[in-house]
Parts: C-alpha cells; structure tokens; sequence
C-alpha cells in the first residue's frame, strides 16, 4: 500500500480516536456539572453539521457545472435562522416542557402520543437518511481512492474489499461506540455535541486552507483567476443562466433547504433537542449563516481553477481533493480529506443517533412493549435490549446507506443524492408548523399528509433516480408507468419545465399539506389529542401540564419501571430527587399521586419516547385512561380555581374599598367631633356674654336701690333685651340639634310659596321699619305650589331679611326680594345694598357661629351665627339650595331654591 | 420584548427573501450581461453578508436585556 494513503489513514484513525477521547471528556464534564458546551458560540458549531460532505465536496461540484446553483442550500437555512426567534423557539419551549426526545417523539406527542404518528415519521425520517447516509460514504470512500490512485495503486488490490464499504465499517463502528455507549436519563449527549462543534471548526479550516491554497498560491488572487477564467471560456459559469435554474426551482430549492435545516433527524437532534438553553437562539441566530457564508466564500474559486486546470464538470466533486494532489501538496491533500472525513462523520454520527434513538423509541419499543407474549414489560432489566435495538438501528441506517450507494448513488453526484434526503424530510413540515400553530391539526390529518407526501416524493424523485441509475427501465421517465403520459414521475400531471426536486417539492407537500388541512377539518379528534394540541399550540401559557392520570399505581411499580428503563443509577437518582421534594422517603406501598406519575412518565418519555413511555405506564398504573367525563372533569378543576382567584381578587378589592370607606368614615367622625367641642365652646360663649351683662345690671339695680325711674328703666329695658336674645339663641340650638339629630318634628304639606314669602316680609316689617330700610318686592300673583313645613320656611325668609337689614347702610339701606320660577325649581332671592360677601367666604357663612363682621358695619352683630346654617338645613331637608351670591343692587344676594310640586292644581294651572 | 425583537428579525427575513429572489436576480442579471462583469456571485455574497449584518445588528445590540 502506498505512502500517502497509508499516512491519510492513520491520520483518520487517530482523529476519531481523538474524537472519541474528546466526546468522553464532554461527557465527563457534563456529569460533574461541569459542561463545557453551554455556550452559543459550540451551539452554533454544532449546528454547522448541516455542512456535510455534500457542503465540503459537492458544492464545488454543482458550482463546476452550474455556478451559483449551490446557494439555494445555504440561502434557505439563512432565512430559517432569522425565525429562530420565531417558531423554532416555540418548538423549544415545547421540547423542553414536555421532555421529547426526537422528531418522531415531537410529532406523535402532538398528535395525541399516536404511536402510528411516531412510527411513520421515524420511517420517512429513515428512509430520507439512507440517501443522505450514502452520499456520505461516497464522498468519503471517493477520497479514499483518490489518494491510493495517486499512488498508483488499485483500490481493490490495495484494500482487498471495496472502500465504501470498509468505511461503512469503520463507520458504523464508530458511531454506535459513540452514540450508545449508554442511556441518558436526560436527552443530552453533550459529548457528541463537543465532538461535531470541534469537527465544524476542522472542516472550515481545511476548506479555507484549500481554498487559500488555490486561490493565491496556484493563482494569483481573485482578479488572477477571474481572468484566466475568461481566457477559458468558462465565466458564463458566473452568470445566473448558468445554473439552469427556473426562479420558481431556485424559490423552492431556497424552501427546501429551510425546511431542511430544522427537520432532518440531525438537524432537529442539534438544534431542539441537545439545545441546553434557549437563550442561544438569539447569538446562533446570525452566527450560524455567517458560518455558512463563510464555508461557501472558496466554493466558486475552487471550482473556477479546478476547470481552468483541466479538470472535468464530472470530477469536479473531488476537486478540493484533487487540486492540491495534482498539484504536489501531499501533505495539504490529507488536510482536504482530513476535513472531508471530519464533515462526514460528524453527520453520520448525529444522523445515526438520531435515527436509531426514533426506532427503539417510537418504532420498536412501542410494538415490543405491546406483544403481551413477549412479557417485556415483566422483564426487570431492558437497558440492555433497549442498547441493543439502538446498536440494530445504527446499522440499518449505515447499512441502507452502502446499499444505495452501490444500486443507485455511483451514478448519481453529491448533490442530487442530497437533494433526494431533503424532499423527503421536508415531508415533517406540514405537521410540525401546522402542530404548533394550529389547534385543529389532528392525528387522521398527520398520517393521512404524511403518507400521501412521502407516496409523492417516492413516486416522483426516489423513482426517477432509480432510473438515473439504470435498475429501472428509462421508459418510465418518457412514457409514464403504462404508457399514461399525464403520470410521468418528473412531470406529474404534465407539470414540466421544473427542476425534479422542485417539482418533487410542489407536488408532495401540496399534497401533504392539503390533506393534511382537509382531513382534520373532516375528522374528529380524539380528547388527548385535543389535550395535547392545547398544550402544544399555547406553551407558553401551559408550561404546567394538568395531571392525566387517575389511576392508582403504587409508588413501588413506578420505582421498578424507571430501573427496568433507565438502570438503576438513574432510577435512584430521580428516587432521590422524589425524596427530596417531599422532604420525607417514599414507601413503596403507597399509592403515587398524579404528579409523581407524571414525573416518572417524562423521565421515561427521554429515554423511550412519548409514546412508549405512555404505554408503559399504563401498564404499571391501574386506572382508566383519559375519558371525556375526565377530562371534563380537569377542565371543570381549572375553571374552578380560576373562578377561586378571580372571586378572591374581587374580595381583595371589596376589602380595599370597604378599609377606604371606614377610612372616610374615621375622618369625617374626628371632623364631626371636633366640631361638636367647638360648638359647645362656641354655645357657651355665646351664652355667657347676654348671661354677664343680664347679671350685671340686675347686681346693679340690687345694690343702688335709690336709682332714678328712667334709669331703672333703662338697665330693665336691656336686661329684657338680652333675655330674649338667650332665649332666641337657645331656641336656634335647640332647632338646629333637632334638625341634625332627625328629630325635628316637620309639618310637611302643600303651601304656596309666594304667599310664605309675603307672610316672612310682615313679619319682618317691624325691623326694617326700624331700620329705614327701602324694601322692594317683586313677587308674580299666580301660586308658586310647594311641599314644605310652612312655618319653617317663613322662617327661613325671616332669617334671610333680618340678615339682609343687618347689613345695610344706615340711612339709604335697600333691600329687594324676589321670587320668580326657573325650570323645576322656584328660586327667592333677597338682594341688599350692604358690604357684601367675598367670594371666599361664601361657604363659610353658612357655617355654625360664622358671623361676619364687616369694615362698614363695626357694630357687634345681633344675631345669634345660626340663622343661616339653619336655613341651609331646612332648605336642603325640601330639596332646595341655599347659596350667596353677587346682587345687582351692590350688595349680597342670598338665594335659596325650593322644586316645583307637580300637584294636580298646578298640572292645571299650568295647563 | 422578544416580540418586538422576532418581528423586526422577520421583516430582515422578509428582506433577505426579497433580495435572493425573483425579480432581483433577474435585474443584477441583466446589469451583468450588459456590463460584461460577472456581478451575480458578487451580489449574492454581498447581500447575504448585508442581511447578516443586519440581523447581528439588531440582535446583539440589546443584549444586556435577555439571556
């Protein structure tokens, strides 16, 4: 065997040792609590295991034929990046709550943990990886041959078997040491991701190494190879025409490769499920276009000098191989190889992983587990069986590989075989989008789209390569299956002028979709589902599932269930968690309540997926499943606690309302308290001063008993005067505490207001003769119809005049008294010519004791201070408001209102 | 929050869709056949590197704000 290619293998060798060694310390350090990888920047590098062989080899190859043809690949997961944000953060907020484990467990725990859901993606999702897993060999064992061919020597004679199958091998060996070394209690395989982040940044580096290579040192830069390129005939390549390219097969191509990014098994497995933190969305967001960006800066260069050196489109595949071979680099072509190897193993790895966790979860598992003769779910140990399904299902995938690649893949390039893995997962987006954003997405409606797209994209894309490759007659793709032109698998229903993938891509997920939309709209779904598509579609407010089960499953069979799945470390490490939620050890004789099988149920669900997990635990629990009347049930609990805390909010604010209102209350009770200590001072006051001068002049009149007549007469005249001052005030005090206490005794009926106010002005006649008041009075003839007590409005009238008289000036006092009706209300206003009242108090006079006491008017004021709070009060007890305002004669007008009684005569009158 | 942030990401989006499609690829086409330079991969790189740019921007400018 020759000496480079001995070299590159051995340097591949211990690379994947090397990987090895470095997924182990990832592992370690993931136990230790100690991860190396919860970061954006090794997320973003693991999702870059999109960039596979068919990025490091097959790009050149397209760009050799149809130049910027390889972009759609890479433009697509740029706009799907820019809605990590978006839905696909919805999508990991869903993982998350609810512990999915792979795209078939996403979709069969949406579609109400449907074991059918979860088989059939698992299989669209293995059959799509076959192709993918093929072009992976090919590239590979393709390099293989390249570098023994540089040797000179036969690969065949060199090898003894042929090299796409000894890399399968090789392969396989290597991903089920990687990817089943044990079960994970949790979904994570942070040592897996370490490896691929670390495998992203060797495949960069190498391409950029070639591309470097090629571009500045066997050209002379850019503007160097732009020419020659010219010179050769070759920069039409740089022109859109180039890639033969419709914009509807470049808009679908953009959609695939969007599609593909989120949906392949390895893409979902890095992007959702070994996501450790949402958070890393937002920087992997525009980090990891850049990364493709990046990778893809060479591909042109690359291609441009493969063709001007003399290389052919067919070769172009292997040019970042060959340029430097052909070229003497020896050592930089093992660098190409290295890096192409570095792509292809990353995404065997994952793609295996991925694959082989949905066959033991949602395919095999489940089927097993429901063989009652089989007795799995008796047996007390299936961590094994469960490895050993993982390890099956690795090979399957890499063996289905090796398989395609010798029926069909040989004939086909990189890139097309890619292409056919694409359509074929892009058959999960219907159900997936639609999932979570849909309620009325049901589980008749995902099989039935899932199966009529997969059914089309057999038809029109696995079919025709079959052809490509000569296992089926070409007549097929001419003639159409028995001569039906109008079922020709490229030009479906004579749809031509497409590309095949695009064409592949219109037709299955309009199918898919369609179906998808119409069959759920037809059909009912059943209460999980609905459950389910509830918890789905709002997340974000159900981050607490309700409890499902309410069986009785004793704690004891829970605890046998998590060692028989999981082994024992496990098992008792979430047993210890258990215990230290309660505080106290569990006995295994007791029976678990719902969020105990709750709990236990995801941790299984990690290990064995939704479905399985389900199965298996209604094995252990012996209670009736989920039926409408429980359901019903959950829902009337809910609603029952919203109800709870909506009627504990109202009270909390009657609560408040009502400490408000004692509050006022308080306040207004201190007020009135304070005002009950004036008053009384004020009454004492008031009373004291008629008291002294009544005493003193009658001590006067005991002590001088010579007085003269004229003078007894006198100090008799003042001493009656202030008597009936003491009395009237006693008499207002009496009235006003009758008044405010409720207990006066009001003779309320019908009167006639004009005529009250006419009988208060002769009443008052004496004072303003006294007075030399000028009095008007302008009061209509026809009845004013009141309810009141009369004598208590007389009495206000009175009140008013002798205030009014008190005023004005002496001589030249004018006082006018008017009554005229306004709307519903008679109003009386009694006008004078005196000082007036400043704005500022025209509150306050009608206040207790508040007597004015004004610059023209020195003289003490007779009154008493509580005419006007009385009149206020009997004016408001009918209904009526008392106010002062400006008068016309310069003067105060007090005013007060009294409503119209609508009684029969006055109807009459008015009519 | 993130509202706003998922929106204005899905108008760069919007962007980016706009600029990798039909009718612009057809326009920097014809300026190309005109001009006689090979302008389609240099715009293609360009207005990625551009839409990138753009989404760096808005999505790294806040980020004391959320994890």
């Amino acid at each position: 065997m020759s000496q480079l290619a001995t070299l590159a293998i051995l340097i591949s060798l211990a690379y994947l040792a090397f990987l090895f060694a470095l997924a182990s310390w990832g592992d370690r350090r993931a136990e230790q609590g100690r991860s190396v990888i919860a970061n954006p920047y090794i997320y973003t590098l693991s999702l870059a295991v999109y960039c596979t062989a068919w990025t490091y080899f097959g790009s050149v190859g397209v760009a050799a034929g149809q130049g910027v043809g390889f972009l759609p690949v890479y433009l697509g997961p740029t706009l799907l990046a820019l809605l990590f944000l978006g839905p696909v953060r919805k999508i990991l907020l869903i993982a998350k709550a609810y512990g999915i484990t792979s795209i078939a467990d996403f979709a069969s725990a949406r579609y109400g943990k449907s074991g059918a859901v979860a088989g059939l993606v698992t299989i669209v999702a293995l059959v799509g990886s076959i192709p993918y897993i093929s072009l992976q060999l090919k590239a590979v064992a393709t390099g293989i041959e390249l570098l023994l061919a540089h040797d000179g020597a036969d690969a065949q004679g060199a090898l003894g078997a042929d090299s796409a199958l000894l890399v399968a091998l090789v392969l396989a060996a290597f991903s089920i040491l990687f990817g089943t070394r044990h079960i994970d209690a949790t979904e994570h395989h942070q040592g897996m991701v370490l490896a691929i982040a670390f495998e992203s940044i060797v495949k960069l580096l190498c391409f950029l190494a070639v591309g470097v290579f090629v571009t500045w040192v066997l050209f002379a830069g850019p503007s160097d190879l732009l020419a020659r390129a010219e010179a050769a005939g070759i920069v039409d390549r740089l022109h859109f025409s180039a890639t033969r390219l419709g914009y509807a097969d470049w808009f679908l191509l953009t959609l695939l490769s969007a599609f593909a990014v989120l949906l392949l098994p390895r893409q979902f497995q890095v992007v959702v499920i070994e996501n450790l933190e949402i958070g890393h969305l937002r920087r992997a967001s525009w980090m990891f276009p850049c990364y493709l960006l990046i990778i893809n800066l060479f591909v042109l260069p690359i291609a441009l000098a493969g063709l001007i050196l003399g290389g052919t489109v067919a070769e172009a595949d292997s040019f970042v191989l060959r340029l430097p071979l052909v070229h003497g680099q020896g050592w930089l072509a093992i660098v190409a190889f290295l890096g192409g190897l570095s792509a292809a193993t990353a995404m065997v790895i994952v793609e295996t992983v991925a694959v082989s966790t949905m066959i033991s979860n949602d395919l095999v598992m489940p089927l097993l587990l429901r063989i009652r003769s089989l007795g799995l779910a008796q047996r007390p140990d299936l961590t094994g069986l469960i490895l050993g399904v993982r390890r099956a299902g690795i090979l399957l995938a890499i063996a289905g590989g090796y398989l395609f690649f010798h029926s069909v893949g040989e004939a086909m390039g990189l890139v097309s075989i890619g292409y056919i893995a694409f359509a074929g997962v892009a058959q999960f987006a219907p159900l997936l989008l639609l999932g979570i954003a849909w309620k009325g997405a049901n589980r008749n409606g995902a099989v039935v789209g899932l199966l009529a797209g997969f059914s089309v994209w057999l038809y029109t894309l696995v079919l025709p390569s079959f052809v490509t490759a000569g296992v089926l007659p070409e007549s097929l793709l001419r003639e159409g299956p028995f001569g039906v032109a109008l079922l020709r698998p490229t030009a479906l229903f004579g749809l031509e002028g497409l590309h095949p993938v695009a064409h592949c891509t219109l037709w299955s997920l309009s199918a898919n979709t369609g179906l998808l939309v119409l069959v759920s709209l037809l059909t009912r779904a059943s209460d999980l589902e609905r459950l389910q598509a509830i918890l789905f579609v709002d997340v974000e407010q159900s981050r607490r599932t309700p409890r499902l089960w309410r069986g009785e499953a004793k704690v004891g069979a829970l605890e046998e269930l998590l060692v028989r799945f999981l082994g024992r470390p496990a098992a008792e490490a979430i047993w210890r968690a258990e215990t230290a939620r309660r505080g106290r050890p569990l006995d295994p004789d007791e029976p678990a309540d719902a969020g105990l099988v709750e709990r236990a149920e995801r941790q299984l669900a990690r290990a064995i997926g939704a479905a399985s997990a389900r199965a298996v635990v209604a094995s252990a629990v012996r209670g009736e499943s989920i039926g409408p009347d429980a359901l019903l049930e959950i829902l009337d609990e809910t609603q029952k606690v919203i109800e709870y805390s909506r009627r504990l909010e109202q009270k909390s604010q009657e609560l408040e309302a009502a400490t408000a209102e004692l509050r006022h209350a308080n306040e207004r009770l201190r007020e009135l308290d304070r005002l009950k200590d004036d008053f009384l001072a004020t009454v004492s006051h008031e009373l004291r001063t008629p008291l002294t001068s009544i005493r003193s002049f009658s001590e006067i009149l005991l002590d001088n008993p010579d007085l003269g007549a004229e003078e007894r007469a006198h100090f008799l005249r003042i001493i009656t005067s202030e008597s009936e001052r003491l009395t009237r005030l006693i008499n207002d005090v009496l009235d006003l505490s009758k008044i405010e206490s409720g207990r006066m005794d009001w003779q309320i009926g019908p009167a006639d207001l004009a005529e009250l106010v006419r009988e208060g002005i002769r009443a008052a006649q004496g004072l303003v003769a006294e007075k030399g008041v000028e009095l008007e009075v302008a009061i209509p003839d026809e009845p004013a119809p009141v309810t009141c007590d009369r004598d208590r409005i007389v009495q206000v009238v009175l009140n008013l005049l002798s205030n009014a008289c008190k005023f004005v000036p002496r001589p030249g006092g004018r006082v006018r008294v008017e009554l005229q009706r306004k709307g519903p209300m008679f109003e009386i206003r009694v006008e004078d010519n005196g000082p007036g009242v400043p704005p500022a108090a025209r509150e306050l006079v009608f206040e207790k004791f508040h007597q004015l006491t004004g610059d023209l008017n020195t003289q003490k004021p007779t009154g008493t201070g509580l005419g006007l709070t009385i009149s206020k009060q009997i004016v408001e007890r009918f209904g009526g408001r008392i106010w002062v305002e400006d008068a016309r004669l310069g003067g105060a007008a007090l005013c007060f209102t009294l409503p119209v009684a609508e009684s029969p005569s006055a109807v009459r009158a008015a009519a | 929050m993130s509202d706003t942030r998922f929106a204005r990401l899905l108008a760069v989006a919007l962007v980016a869709l706009t600029l990798f499609n039909f009718p612009m690829i057809e326009v920097i086409e014809r300026w190309s056949e005109l001009s006689g330079v090979a302008l389609v991969p240099v715009y293609f790189f360009g207005a990625w590197a551009g839409v990138i740019a753009l989404a760096a921007w808005l999505l790294e400018r806040e980020s004391g704000g959320e994890p």
